[in-house]
């Protein structure tokens, strides 16, 4: 079956992140096949779908189940906050009780799936539906000895859906998270529109994932989008997809909190800058993000500064010997400061957990120490994901924003994180311990910078009980961002930056 | 019995109820036809997903039967009308 590529609108759904994803929303009047294996959020999808068409775009809705019973799905989706016992009394929520029951089933030859269709008809009808809800088709597969049969059913119950004009989802259960859309060949049926769900292990972890596998005659964003079910919520999707939409850059510039650094920045960073921090344990990631919060409370913005590393009370006491005073900012109103460990949560919910923070607090500054510590409890396209939705989200609510991250290695540039995230971020502010003559000294040096001047030279820096102080540039020798350090035999190679530094 | 519309087999599903019970509980039965098209309530209220579908109300428990009964002893044994014993002697 084919639909013509024009003339197909889409229908939004309202579920946090999809319609982000999916261009606009569910291709409107037609059904949408969403499978998953059990367990990955298909009941959760196809509850909000309705859920968000009744208390966002004034759309009724009919669910027709087949595996729970309505007090079941009553009960269990209480806890989004959706409240389908008041939509049912008003008249805008009805449900096709088809689940199985204690009565006793026998089938004496050829049946079709009549009674059914005229049952989900007549709901469409009595509450005026614009979406409809099938969940779960597997159950009642398991139900009728003939699955060639039920599939055929099925497939004129479809299209009873499309002569009705409703917007449907239709859950289908798989018994594999990579392999055919479903079970029971029911894609034969349903093949326009496939959602996938997915609820993976990589590495020890899980993560859970969204794809629009096919909208036929819609465009769509592809991949896997992480997402998170979030009690009182629903499902949120991470929206790594808007990292490209960029609506316009900004021009004014804030101070990273350190003058000389500013300096080397070119007049500190963009006011929506993503700034990275990377380097090895102890080189100071911390004290920069302390110091980039501090500055925006110190000139009245609000600021917020996360730690996945340490708690609370140690960033507080490591911030007094560096001398900011924090628990005043934060008096002031001006300042939060939060430890969090990674295990707390899953990542998606710590994304979830934080986008709240943001939204509530609304911080123009966001320093969040250290990004390295969540490959605890992710994988790196998960942790990939979270960042750049994180960095995406910040930077579209023009909010200044620092990340750090531990090289694996005390010497040398090698990181996990490093390397996939640098490309998202505007600035990358790379502290290293370098070896000169048999001792160790520090380095700093900025990667690139967006639109923008800045010195590309590397220069030594030290910490005292002020902060960072940046130094000379480390004339004559090679080989810095190596760990280990040379003279240069040959003058050959140019200084980089033709900006005068000392 | 509900069925979905006059369609060949509502039709056959019907006169085969009939025949059983004809030949099993003559004079003794009444058969109401529901066409879910038409009364899709009724449907929702016993909760009818498939059709036909016979709902044996008399005598209690109440019994459910889905198909087109083609296989009349088999469906005059599910509707509780036949002695599993007996053997089948009318109207197969």
């Amino acid at each position: 079956m084919s639909f013509p590529t024009e003339g197909v609108h889409q229908s939004p759904t309202g579920i946090g992140g999809f319609d982000e994803v999916a261009l606009g929303g569910l291709p409107a009047g037609r059904p949408t096949l969403v499978t998953g294996t059990t367990g990955s959020g298909k009941t959760v999808f196809a509850v909000e779908f309705l859920a968000r068409g009744i208390s966002e775009f004034g759309e009724a809705g009919v669910f027709v189940d087949f595996e729970e019973t309505p007090t079941g799905i009553r009960e269990n989706m209480a806890s989004f906050g959706f409240e389908i016992a008041a939509w049912e009394a008003e008249g805008r929520w009805a449900f096709v009780d088809a689940s199985p029951d204690a009565r006793e089933q026998v089938v004496v030859g050829a049946f079709d799936l009549g009674a059914l269709v005229a049952r989900i008809a007549q709901a469409v009808r009595t509450v005026d539906a614009k979406r409809v809800v099938l969940d779960s088709l597997a159950t009642i597969f398991a139900r009728f000895p003939d699955p060639g049969l039920v599939r055929f059913e099925l497939a004129r119950l479809v299209i009873a859906l499309k002569e009705l004009g409703v917007t449907a989802v239709i859950t289908a259960e798989r018994d594999q998270e990579y392999g055919s859309i479903a079970g029971f060949g029911v894609e034969q049926f349903v093949a326009d529109n496939v959602v996938i769900l997915r609820n993976v292990v990589e590495r020890g972890n899980r993560r859970r994932t969204l794809e629009i596998l096919k909208f036929r005659g819609v465009p769509h964003r592809i991949g896997e989008f992480s997402f998170a079910i979030v009690p009182g919520e629903g499902i949120s999707l991470l929206p790594i997809a808007l990292i490209a939409e960029r609506e316009h850059a900004s021009l004014e510039r804030v101070s990273v909190g350190n003058a000389e650094l500013d300096r080397m920045l070119g007049e500190g960073v963009h006011r929506d800058a993503v700034v990275f921090v990377s380097g090895p344990t102890g080189t100071g990631k911390t004290l920069l993000a302390t110091t980039f919060a501090a500055a925006g409370a110190s000139v009245g913005q609000r600021s917020l500064l996360l730690s996945f590393e340490e708690s609370r009370e140690q960033m507080l006491r490591g911030a007094q010997s560096w001398g900011f005073d924090l628990e005043a900012m934060e008096g002031a109103g001006l300042l939060r400061v939060l430890g969090t460990y990674p295990e707390e949560a899953s990542l998606e919910n710590h994304f979830v957990t934080l986008r709240k923070l943001i939204d509530e607090f609304k911080p123009e500054r966001v320093a969040i120490d250290n990004l390295s510590a969540l490959q605890r409890v992710s994988t790196p396209r998960g942790l990939r994901d979270f960042i750049v939705g994180i960095a995406s989200y910040l930077r579209r609510s023009e909010i200044s924003s620092m990340f750090t991250s531990t090289t694996a290695t005390l010497l040398g540039p090698d990181s996990v994180t490093e390397a996939h995230v640098s490309t998202l971020t505007d600035v990358v502010i790379l502290l290293r311990y370098v070896e000169v003559a048999a001792a160790v000294r520090r380095a700093v040096c900025v990667l690139k910078i967006r639109a923008s001047a800045h010195d590309t030279r590397i220069h030594e820096f030290t910490i005292d009980g002020e902060g960072m102080h940046v130094g000379p540039v480390f004339d004559g020798m090679g080989g810095i961002l190596s760990g280990s350090v040379s003279p240069w035999s040959i003058a050959a190679e140019p200084s980089s930056s033709s900006r005068a530094g000392q | 019995m509900y069925v979905t519309g006059t369609a060949l087999r509502s039709a056959v599903a019907v006169g085969n109820l009939r025949a059983i019970c004809e030949a099993l509980v003559r004079g003794a039965y009444e058969i109401d036809v529901v066409d879910v098209r038409k009364q899709p309530e009724l449907a929702e209220q016993d909760r009818v997903v498939a059709t036909p579908t016979v709902l044996r109300l008399a005598p209690e428990p109440p019994r459910w039967v889905i198909g087109d009964l083609s296989d009349r002893r088999l469906a005059a044994l599910a509707l509780e009308l036949a002695d599993p014993e007996a053997p089948y002697e009318r109207g197969a």
